[in-house]
């Protein structure tokens, strides 16, 4: 026989100034089951929670009802606190009369019968409920993190730093990502990789830290604390255990005109390559779409040069299975297709800025190799039409971002910065040339950044135009051909022509290739642009919806390195907060099958958008077939309850909310 | 915003099936703008100007008579909005409370003019239309010269055969267009009278 | 090959001024086999003058051409004058996504529209009729010819009504005009606006839009600018003697319909395409 308690807070004023607390907590009194009723200023507060504990103790109630704020607010806190007093945790219920009834109800008649009402049904609910134990995994202690760009880098030195075995995955043959490839970095022009390529030389080096290069994540299964993920190792053709970089391999491939897609195209690398001189590994790969060998099994310079006899034209791809707790997602960016042929048919390009048709029309990754010291250039900024030192240069802004039509809705968030920084570096190198911006609007947000942005104007003389260009067409003048670039400042109100020498195409950002698929094999959301979604925008930024995985970098959302460093360092916390323990404590309130009952439709196995319902056999002790179930990966189970709607046979049903809960608050409802 | 501006935005933007609050005032418009370097107001400022109510304003701009309607400023705006579309809408609230840039007369007179030229005839005919014009110009603006202008076009067109007094072909049923224009007419006239 | 039918719909321009272009059209088209059955008694689509000055009338005028064609069972109409083309297809456009405008058009033109014609330009017919097919024809080469290829505004303006080719860079004459033999030069002014619908209002405005895109096409090596719009060739024409005195410049930059290079092409002498009877005469 239940004992029930219920008890309403006032919340001060927030719920009593439109809920008569008193003449609820007397209507409550006469409720079938409800022991006590009582009412108290903050339910919260500690007075409020040792009046629960302490009516537990002395009337030996069997479950609690508090009528209070969103469950969301404070179930923790009034489950700990019956807890404390002997009460199984999953014998309370909250009554919502703040959110759903105080605040939203002016009639406080009104508010207080529609009180009454609530509670009536939490009461009603409780009395149907059962205790319920939580359930305890098993945790392997060890981490994935996809991706090794600065945010995997990170994500991965910190839990390596912990002493947990991390496996870095990469899908290019040398980690760090597209820092790897610029110049300097706002707000501090410090250079890129002299920051970053000690990081990339570390996780190499890391006794923790298994670095797989050239490989992608090909399957994941398992739940939280026990991922199963097989992983495909791409064929090197060079052994990286007998390889020691030497160089001699690159330097004598004949065939040296290939365009080097680390620098965007714009310069070239040889068919066994390593895609820069500061690459980690430092063991080249050989691409055999491009390699002479490949072709027609002539060739061979590079295994006849090699004296480490690394080379292995027969190397194959390797599927590689491992055990890991938890998987932290940080595959990036890449730049928004801006030529005339879209990935997305939806969009239809930037044909009036012509890239693609003029040669000195480029993106901003690419005007950051032409800066960087590393790049084909040597770090002059040459154009890549003719090679001559670009007099004049323009810089748009928001090319792909803020643009339905075009592009996409959204700001990319660090193109006002870099393309400040584009013009001082250019700037710093050209002092007699000059850097114009076409821009929207200036969002400078961020320690330094705004005087970053004025330093731009102010010091290095960089123009700033407020307005979007219209076209850009290239014409011979004066012998040169110049690009006329024809946009509008919006503060004068005219149009505005320039004639310049390069164009930088401040493109949006968006995620990687290939991010979506991933997310799919993880479970995890994204959204119509494919970036994958954080479980609380503001409270639980790093995790998803997939217990056990977690993000960080802009595979997340467009963010610039200091936010996808912070960002990689808080999904490593989160993955030593798991780590931790020995076992994971999850709640117990997931779908549970009678097995009596089930026909083993797999109906639930299809609707279920974790994959944690599978079919099972059940065989009698000689090992004859009984039937066919469907059964519940507790690891895996989220508790949405979709199973619980789609079965026909109401053999399955979800701890917590069973049907005989749920109806027994409708019913009282309509009675 | 006054209630009378506001409902001048509803006009227009129900003239021009467009919505002037997604424009973000980037400049593309008017960065395209074959006219944009001699316009008065802009394309970016006259969406503006509608923006924040001014719509009578707006109408009052040279620079909506200047317009080419190329259709530029459409094609390109990042947020899709009918610019051209708006700026028709503004022509037409313009002639309608007469109120259209007084530089720019002897256009909204040709234009009414070749309403009526369709009005009577179905078709426009060309002869007619350039001395009623004409006629029209010198009355407006008393200057035998600018009506000279294009005197010498005229017998080069003719013979090139591309004058004709007569127009090739008159359309039959010509009461029917009368009808069309009345009801077409009929109801922003009703809308209009203040 | 057989023959082809298509609606026609001359406008205004094609009826007066510009007849020169029907007579190239006719005549090329003819001697494709296509036949053309012209509207029965088709009005004005009302040109800027009614977007200018009515909205509804605007669509109104193109709706009453749309219903006709409906009526005479018209699938594919040719409308050679860009500007006729695209307000017809305006209208449609019109009509076909809002069933209120539908209903209201059918009562105020007086009979049943319901956007169900095809409306295509010069372009579009040379497509249909096909490459193969009229090269099967061709007797004269069309190699001493650099066409700048010239669109205009409304060929391809609004793409989303028109869906007619790349509107910033469209290539759908350069490409038939190159299979012709003739050599199309790549150039700036492709789809900048000539002016042409302030020709007379505002004659200052249109020779410097006219000189720009002029100049453009010479510096650019053509020896011919090739429009499909009789309105843009009027203008860059007619106006061009006094583009030449303003900016002190010689051009002598044949204007030319499509029709009338692929008219060359198909053997049909000047005369016959009405070639004489432009301003700037044809000396390549």
């Amino acid at each position: 026989m239940a004992k029930i308690g219920v008890f309403t807070c006032w919340c001060g004023e927030n719920i009593a100034r439109h809920i008569d607390v008193e003449r609820v907590s007397k209507a409550i009194e006469s409720l079938p089951g409800v022991h006590c009723s009582m009412n108290y200023k903050y339910m919260c507060s500690e007075p409020g929670q040792s009046l629960i504990i302490d009516q537990i103790k002395s009337l030996g109630l069997t479950g609690v009802v508090v009528a209070s704020c969103s469950p969301h607010m404070h179930l923790k806190t009034f489950r700990a606190a019956a807890q404390l007093a002997g009460v199984n945790p999953y014998m309370v219920e909250m009554a919502n009369i703040r959110e759903q009834c105080s605040w939203v109800h002016a009639d406080k008649e009104e508010a207080t019968a529609k009180a009454i009402e609530l509670i009536r049904i939490s009461v009603e609910k409780l009395r149907h409920n059962r205790p319920l134990q939580p359930i305890s995994v098993p945790i392997t202690k060890k981490a994935l993190v996809i991706g090794g760009g600065v945010a995997g880098i990170q994500a991965a030195l910190d839990i390596a730093a912990a002493g947990h075995e991390v496996i870095l995955v990469e899908k290019e043959p040398s980690v760090g990502g597209k820092m790897a490839g610029l110049s300097e970095t706002f707000p501090t022009l410090d250079c890129s990789q002299c920051i970053l390529t000690p990081r990339m030389v570390e996780v190499n080096q890391h006794p923790k830290i298994r670095l797989m290069t050239y490989s992608e994540v090909e399957k994941v299964e398992g739940y939280i604390g026990n991922f199963s993920v097989t992983i495909r190792q791409k064929a090197r053709y060079v052994d990286v255990n007998k390889c020691t970089g030497c160089g001699t391999c690159w330097n004598g491939c004949p065939n040296k005109r290939i365009p080097n897609s680390f620098d965007f195209n714009l310069g070239n690398r040889t068919a066994i390559y390593i895609p820069f001189p500061q690459a980690v590994p430092a063991r080249p790969v050989i691409d055999s779409s491009r390699c002479i060998h490949f072709k027609n099994g002539k060739c061979g310079i590079c295994e006849k040069n090699c004296a480490a006899g690394a080379i292995n034209f027969n190397d194959e791809d390797k599927l590689i299975t491992e055990e890991v707790g938890a998987v932290v997602v940080a595959t990036g960016y890449q730049l928004y297709s801006i030529g005339k042929e879209q990935s997305n048919p939806n969009l239809s390009g930037y044909g009036e800025y012509g890239y693609g048709k003029y040669k000195d029309v480029i993106d901003s990754l690419q005007f950051e190799r032409l800066i960087s010291a590393s790049g084909p250039t040597g770090g002059e900024p040459k154009r890549p039409s003719d090679g001559r030192v670009p007099q004049k240069i323009v810089f748009i802004q928001c090319v792909g971002s803020r643009d339905n039509a075009k592009g996409v809705s959204y700001c990319s968030k660090i193109c006002c910065m870099y393309t400040a920084k584009h013009t001082m570096l250019y700037k710093h190198k050209v002092h007699d040339g000059e850097a114009h911006v076409f821009y929207m609007d200036i969002r400078s947000g961020g320690k330094k950044y705004d005087e970053f942005v004025r330093r731009a104007i102010e010091q290095d003389g960089a123009l700033y135009h407020r307005g979007r260009v219209s076209k850009i067409t290239e014409e011979e003048i004066d012998g040169v051909r110049k690009l006329v670039v024809r946009g509008a400042d919006t503060l004068t109100g005219k149009p505005v022509t320039v004639e310049a020498d390069m164009v930088v195409l401040a493109c949006a950002m968006a995620p990687t290739d290939g991010a979506t698929a991933l997310a799919q094999k993880l479970s995890v959301g994204y959204d119509e642009y494919g970036f994958l979604s954080e479980s609380h925008p503001k409270l639980r930024p790093v995790e998803t919806n997939s217990a056990g995985v977690f993000l960080c970098g802009a595979c997340q959302g467009p963010k610039d390195i200091p936010e996808s460093v912070a960002q990689a360092s808080a999904a490593a916390a989160k993955v030593l907060v798991m780590f931790s323990q020995d076992h994971l404590t999850r709640e117990p309130e997931i779908a549970h099958v009678d097995e009596s009952l089930c026909a083993a439709c797999c109906a639930c196995v299809q609707a279920c958008p974790y994959e944690a319902i599978s079919i099972e056999e059940i065989v009698d002790r000689k090992g004859n077939h009984v039937k066919n179930t469907s059964r519940v990966n507790p690891g895996l189970c989220m508790g949405c309850g979709t199973c619980v709607a789609v079965c026909p046979s109401k053999s399955i049903d979800l701890e917590g909310f069973t049907e005989e809960e749920v109806y027994a608050e409708i019913e009282s409802l309509l009675s | 915003m006054s209630e009378t501006q506001s409902q001048l935005v509803a006009d227009v933007e129900k003239l021009a099936h467009t919505q002037v609050n997604d424009c973000y005032q980037c400049g593309k418009c008017t960065a395209g703008c074959p006219r944009g370097d001699v316009m008065d107001i802009g394309p970016t400022r006259l969406i503006r100007l509608v923006q924040t109510g001014e719509v009578l304003e707006a109408a009052r701009a040279e620079s909506v008579w200047q317009c080419v309607s190329c259709l530029t400023c459409s094609t390109r705006c990042p947020k899709s909005v009918n610019i051209s579309g708006v700026i028709d809408a503004l022509r037409q609230i313009s002639v309608e409370k007469r109120i259209s840039a007084k530089r720019f007369n002897k256009t909204v007179l040709f234009q009414k003019e070749f309403l009526r030229n369709i009005r009577r005839n179905g078709r426009t005919n060309e002869l007619e239309l350039v001395v009623a014009w004409k006629l029209l110009g010198l009355a407006s603006d008393l200057n035998p010269l600018a009506a000279l202008r294009d005197a010498q076009l005229g017998p080069k067109m003719f013979f090139r055969h591309k004058l004709h007094f007569m127009p090739g072909s008159p359309v039959k049923d010509k009461a029917v267009v009368r009808r069309i224009f009345d009801r077409c007419m009929a109801e922003r006239k009703s809308e209009t009278e203040e | 090959m057989g023959t082809t039918e298509f609606g026609y719909y001359p406008g205004c321009a094609l009826h007066g001024s510009s007849n020169d272009y029907e007579q190239s059209v006719r005549a090329c088209l003819d001697r494709l086999d296509v036949r053309l059955t012209e509207l029965e008694d088709w009005i004005c689509c009302g040109a800027t003058a009614a977007h200018s000055i009515n909205q509804k009338l605007a669509t109104a005028l193109p709706a009453r051409n749309l219903a006709i064609a409906e009526k005479a069972g018209c699938g594919s109409l040719l409308a050679p004058c860009p500007m006729c083309s695209m307000e017809l297809l305006k209208a449609k456009q019109a009509i076909t996504s809002d069933p209120a405008v539908r209903d209201e058009m059918s009562e105020i033109v007086e009979l049943p529209v319901i956007g169900s014609t095809d409306v295509v330009n010069l372009i579009q017919v040379f497509q249909a009729i096909g490459l193969d097919a009229i090269k099967s024809k061709v007797t004269d080469s069309l190699d001493r010819f650099r066409p700048a290829c010239y669109y205009g505004c409304l060929l391809t303006r609004p793409p989303k009504t028109l869906r007619f080719d790349d509107c910033e860079h469209p290539s759908s004459m350069e490409t038939f005009l190159a299979e012709l033999g003739a050599e199309p030069v790549d150039w700036n002014f492709k789809t900048e606006c000539c002016g042409a619908g302030m020709t007379l209002c505002d004659p200052d405005t249109v020779t410097d839009l006219a000189h720009k895109i002029i100049a453009n096409a010479r510096k650019h090596g053509a020896n011919v600018i090739v429009t499909a719009c009789p309105m843009c060739q009027m203008n860059l024409d007619m106006r061009q003697a006094d583009v030449e005195k303003k900016f002190e410049e010689t051009f002598d930059m044949p204007i030319l319909y499509l029709s009338d290079l692929v008219g060359l092409a198909l053997g049909i002498s000047e005369e016959e395409l009405g070639i004489n009877r432009h301003y700037v005469k044809l000396q390549i």
